[in-house]
């Protein structure tokens, strides 16, 4: 794969086709874990370290399945690897970097759910991405979701402070309105295009 | 078992998607058309129920520290299932839901029934809570898909009514196309409508609170 294609690959999972903003992946731990930046950030840190790591490991296995004539076995294949990997991952960390695991610590067990994760391995396989390609896209497309929810976590810090809105939108709508304007201006780059 | 109770927990008082707030991602990105909320609401419908009549049969089989691994495969499988049924009849709505089938698996409804209700309760109360709660994020589902597509676009029920085959059927117009709110057929459209529908559910909760409350 050339340098441009990668570029374009990491291009679009950062900023045209991002995985909150315009794929709709991973949109829960978005909204759960985006209360304060420091836990956001961390959230958005192990995510793509996970992101990364799912991307090689699913593309390996994937292989496997397609060679013993199995690939409609892929979703199954891949939820397991996932858990295992971040429970592994888990595990690492509490072992050899325990201040990181303490800094993430609630958060890693979650990232099994997170549909970004899968979706990232899924879409992979749809794209038919080289190994190196999918780790750029896991990798990318998880520094997306950092971004995605450090700028959610900074305007939410503010959102808690101020009470402007109808009650009726207190807690999760507003979230969501804060959210979706968010998306309006992430639309802002969809005409974007590497040479 | 108490039917109607549960029934109105899951439609109303503990709506998965308006007042849990579980399984968002899919309920936002496939409510574009009618035919996608329909047929994304059943699949999860008849996943749901599958998976907590399975887990509930095996609630004491399965040992407590990998209890949510083995969920994960239960739900797996049937997920496995409903996509290939999919693909092999229903092969419009498999490609325009694309991604969003597989990832059923991690749709936090699933597993979030099943561990707060399939883990500690019979089969049959299980099954009427997995068809209550299928039915209440259905609802959920298709009522986003009518706001988006009837103020987007002017229609109403696209890939299902007004001709065509199955998922390219244009839908009815009510208003001509150029009036409507484009955004709201975007992405952007997703958060917001979802953001006013809570918003919606939680005014007429707050109001009914109230309303027990001068009683």
């Amino acid at each position: 794969m050339s340098v441009t294609t990668l570029l374009a690959i990491s291009l679009g999972a950062i900023l045209t086709n991002n995985f909150i903003f315009s794929q709709f992946l991973g949109i829960c731990p978005f909204l759960g874990v985006s209360k304060k930046i420091d836990t956001a950030v961390g959230m958005g840190a192990a995510v793509t370290f996970v992101m990364g790591l799912a991307s090689a490991v699913c593309f390996g296995v994937n292989k496997i399945l397609v060679a013993m004539g199995l690939g409609y076995m892929q979703t199954v294949a891949f939820i397991l690897v996932i858990a295992g990997l971040v429970q592994f991952v888990e595990m690492f960390l509490k072992k050899n970097i325990p201040t990181l695991y303490t800094a993430l610590g609630v958060y890693l067990p979650l990232i099994t759910t997170n549909c970004a994760v899968l979706g990232v391995a899924l879409l992979n396989v749809q794209n038919d991405y080289s190994f190196i390609g999918s780790v750029v896209y896991g990798i990318t497309g998880g520094l997306g979701f950092l971004l995605a929810i450090f700028l959610f976590a900074a305007v939410r810090e503010q959102l808690e402070v101020s009470s402007e809105n109808p009650k009726a939108f207190d807690g999760f709508p507003i979230a969501l309105v804060t959210a979706g304007l968010m998306a309006l201006a992430f639309m802002g780059f969809s005409g974007l295009k590497v040479w | 078992m108490n039917f109607g109770k549960q029934l109105k927990e899951g439609l109303i008082t503990q709506n998965p998607v308006l007042v849990q707030v579980l399984g968002m991602c899919s309920t936002m990105a496939i409510t574009t058309s009618f035919f996608n909320g329909l047929g994304m609401g059943v699949s999860v419908l008849i996943i749901l129920t599958l998976s907590n009549i399975f887990i509930s049969l095996l609630r004491k089989i399965i040992p407590n520290e990998v209890r949510i691994a083995c969920y994960i495969v239960v739900i797996a499988g049937f997920v496995t299932c409903v996509d290939l049924l999919l693909k092999a009849f229903v092969p419009a709505l498999s490609s325009s839901l694309g991604v969003f089938i597989p990832l059923i698996v991690v749709n936090c409804i699933i597993l979030g029934r099943a561990e707060g209700f399939a883990s500690k309760n019979g089969v049959g109360a299980s099954a009427v809570d997995g068809i209550c709660q299928g039915i209440g994020y259905t609802l959920v589902l298709i009522a986003m898909c009518v706001v988006r597509e009837f103020l987007g676009s002017g229609k109403f029920g696209g890939g299902l009514l007004g001709g065509g085959g199955l998922g390219s059927a244009p839908g009815l117009t009510i208003f001509p196309e150029e009036f409507g709110i484009k955004i709201l057929t975007l992405p952007v459209g997703g958060f917001l409508t979802l953001g006013a529908l809570i918003a919606v559910m939680q005014w007429a909760l707050a109001k009914s609170k109230k309303k027990k409350e001068a009683k």
